[in-house]
């Protein structure tokens, strides 16, 4: 194990560091500290200008009340929902397949198809913008959900099938072969040996992608306006105007906004972290 | 026992036969092809477009066929202020700050590493100290936007009032055009080097022990054995760092959306903001200029990603081999 491990230094350095511990997470997290702290103030400390001072009363109830009840937050939150959720489903659902494609046949053209996955997942969003965009409203799709969540599908598939596909190849081969020798049929190998094996990278897949979805920004812009259908992150923008320079309730907006995929990545940390390392870092 | 032809002379057992004959051949695309239809539709036409797009002088109304004139290279001209066009200042100063972000942001990795190093021990409740760590990876860059800008506000803002404390003048720091390219990297830094350090905290784990005993019993420790013994074996988890991490730079469009709107005087603009801003808002509708931005971006980033599908590519030649 690297560093050493601090059980074997002395007394004094083990305090330390666990006292050090605290102090150093909360420096790490002071920026968002502020921002707990504004969202629990009274509107009468920031037009007196106490801001850092201690509060002069609790207001977080009412807060929080007012960005629940008095806004289109709960609107834009349950956008957020209608379009992240479908977008996991989607994605997870035809990354499984082409995952299941490159990662147990071998046929021309395998390693081309895998690349141009992976290529067009890293592509800046730009060059996608303007095309995509008239695309949608081809479709008669603009400033809809069903347009953000199939274009959301659409490009998560490249992420999703670079991980799929590498987790399948890790699984064991013979194990496919074995079915094959029994004349199992092919889409039932995917079905009842390969689909099983693969329920943490779904989870880990449906985790992340959650996340991705859920916290993008740029695409609400491009696809979508007005509370009818933007996401949560691009309605925070006009929860803001409305509410300008009233910090406290600008900061409860944003932690509202922030707290479902934080939920998230609590409830399934172990998939979480398996997913963003690609499946690549053991 | 019944008899069984040597022929089928069944059509539709023929059809199935053939089927069944060829089952491994097709099997794979058929199960590939909703997932490339869907990708190629929504992603790889739309590159092609853009360069296309890219040789148009279009305000985006209608199609562009009809409503576009078509003007060659003319919007790069523009850009580049080659063929007697003066070049294009907002251009340039976007293309530097792409520079810098790119630069600045790869100190996200040794940041990381340090984070992870730091972590790694295994004292009581240290778990959770490594996921609130990472807490700031998972909230959305628009919240992470709005945390910071309120965070460097000149006179409610937390930093300017600690600044305070020691004596010092506040500074406006999103206000003024030549910090406001760093503050806005300052806070990209933030949720980017949370990723790194998860990265390597993964990594650590699987360092082998045996290597680091062996390399202790010969006396390398700290900077030595980090250097020489650690660091080698993190490499997967540096490739994965190295590549997040350039991907982020060069996308760092939500930022500087929230924080300045790539004020003051466009002096944070980036190009990805860039190609928004010549295009869907209000001071915009010139698509085929935008679109000429999009593709000078999409080839910049092109550089990176054969670089990354090269490494990827010599890793399953090992993997066959």
């Amino acid at each position: 194990m690297f560093p050493t491990p601090i059980e074997k230094s002395s007394r004094a350095v083990q305090l330390s560091y666990q006292a050090f511990l605290p102090l150093a997470l909360f420096l790490w997290l002071l920026p968002l500290i502020a921002v707990m702290i504004f969202s629990i103030k009274p509107d009468a400390d920031f037009t007196s200008g106490n801001y850092w001072g201690w509060p002069s009363s609790f207001e977080a109830i009412n807060n929080y009340h007012k960005v629940f009840f008095e806004s289109a937050m709960p609107r834009y939150l349950f956008n957020s929902v209608l379009i992240t959720v479908p977008t996991v489903i989607g994605t997870v659902a035809l990354a499984s397949m082409t995952g299941f494609a490159l990662g147990v046949y071998k046929f021309k053209g395998n390693l081309l198809i895998f690349f141009m996955f992976i290529a067009g997942n890293f592509v800046p969003f730009q060059i996608l913008m303007v095309p995509v965009r008239d695309l949608t409203l081809d479709l008669g799709l603009y400033n809809t959900k069903t347009g953000l969540v199939l274009f959301h599908i659409a490009f998560q598939t490249g992420f999703a099938t670079l991980f799929m596909r590498n987790f399948i190849r890790a699984l064991p081969f013979p194990l496919i072969e074995a079915a094959r020798v029994e004349g199992v049929a092919e889409w039932r190998i995917f079905w009842y040996v390969v689909l099983p094996l693969m329920k943490p990278a779904l989870a880990a897949m449906a985790v992340l992608i959650f996340t991705f979805i859920w916290n993008d920004y740029f695409w609400a812009v491009v696809l979508t306006q007005g509370p009818e259908s933007q996401p949560v992150t691009a309605g925070i923008t006009s929860f803001n105007a409305q509410y300008r320079a009233a910090y406290h309730l600008m900061s409860a907006g944003s932690i509202v906004a922030a707290l479902p995929p934080v939920a998230m990545f609590f409830l399934m940390q172990k998939h979480f972290i398996a997913g963003l390392t690609l499946g690549a870092v053991k | 026992m019944t008899m069984s032809p040597a022929v089928s002379t069944d059509p539709a057992s023929a059809k199935r036969s053939w089927y069944k004959r060829n089952e491994i051949a097709l099997t794979p695309w058929l199960f590939l092809a909703p997932g490339v239809l869907f990708f190629l539709f929504y992603v790889i036409m739309p590159i092609y477009q853009s360069f296309g797009l890219s040789l148009y002088d279009w305000n985006g109304l209608g199609d562009v066929r009809t409503n576009g004139e078509y003007v060659g290279l003319e919007n790069y001209n523009k850009l580049f202020g080659l063929n007697g066009e003066r070049a294009d200042r907002n251009f340039q100063t976007s293309l530097w700050n792409n520079l810098k972000w790119l630069i600045l942001y790869l100190l996200a990795i040794p940041g990381g590493l340090f984070i992870a190093l730091f972590l790694n021990q295994t004292v009581r409740g240290i778990r959770l100290y490594k996921s609130l760590f990472f807490f700031p990876f998972v909230i959305s860059q628009v919240v992470v936007g709005l945390v910071f800008s309120w965070f460097y506000l000149p006179n409610e803002g937390l930093l300017n009032t600690m600044i305070g404390w020691f004596g010092f003048d506040s500074v406006n720091i999103l206000g003024d055009p030549t910090l406001a390219t760093y503050g806005i990297i300052a806070a990209g830094l933030w949720p980017q080097t949370a990723y790194c350090m998860i990265l390597y905290l993964t990594g650590l784990n699987a360092v082998d022990p045996e290597q680091v005993e062996a390399a202790r019993l010969d006396g390398a420790k700290g900077w030595k054995m980090l250097w020489y013994v650690i660091i080698p074996q993190l490499k997967p988890a540096t490739f994965i760092a190295f590549v997040v991490t350039i991907i982020g730079a060069l996308r760092s469009f939500d930022l500087v959306s929230i924080m300045t709107g790539g004020g003051p005087f466009g002096s944070t603009r980036v190009l990805s903001y860039y190609v928004f801003e010549k295009s869907l808002s209000e001071r915009g509708l010139q698509y085929g200029y935008a679109a000429a931005v999009a593709v000078v971006l999409f080839l910049i980033m092109l550089v990176f990603i054969s670089y990354f599908l090269w490494s990827m590519y010599q890793d399953e030649k090992g993997a066959r081999g």
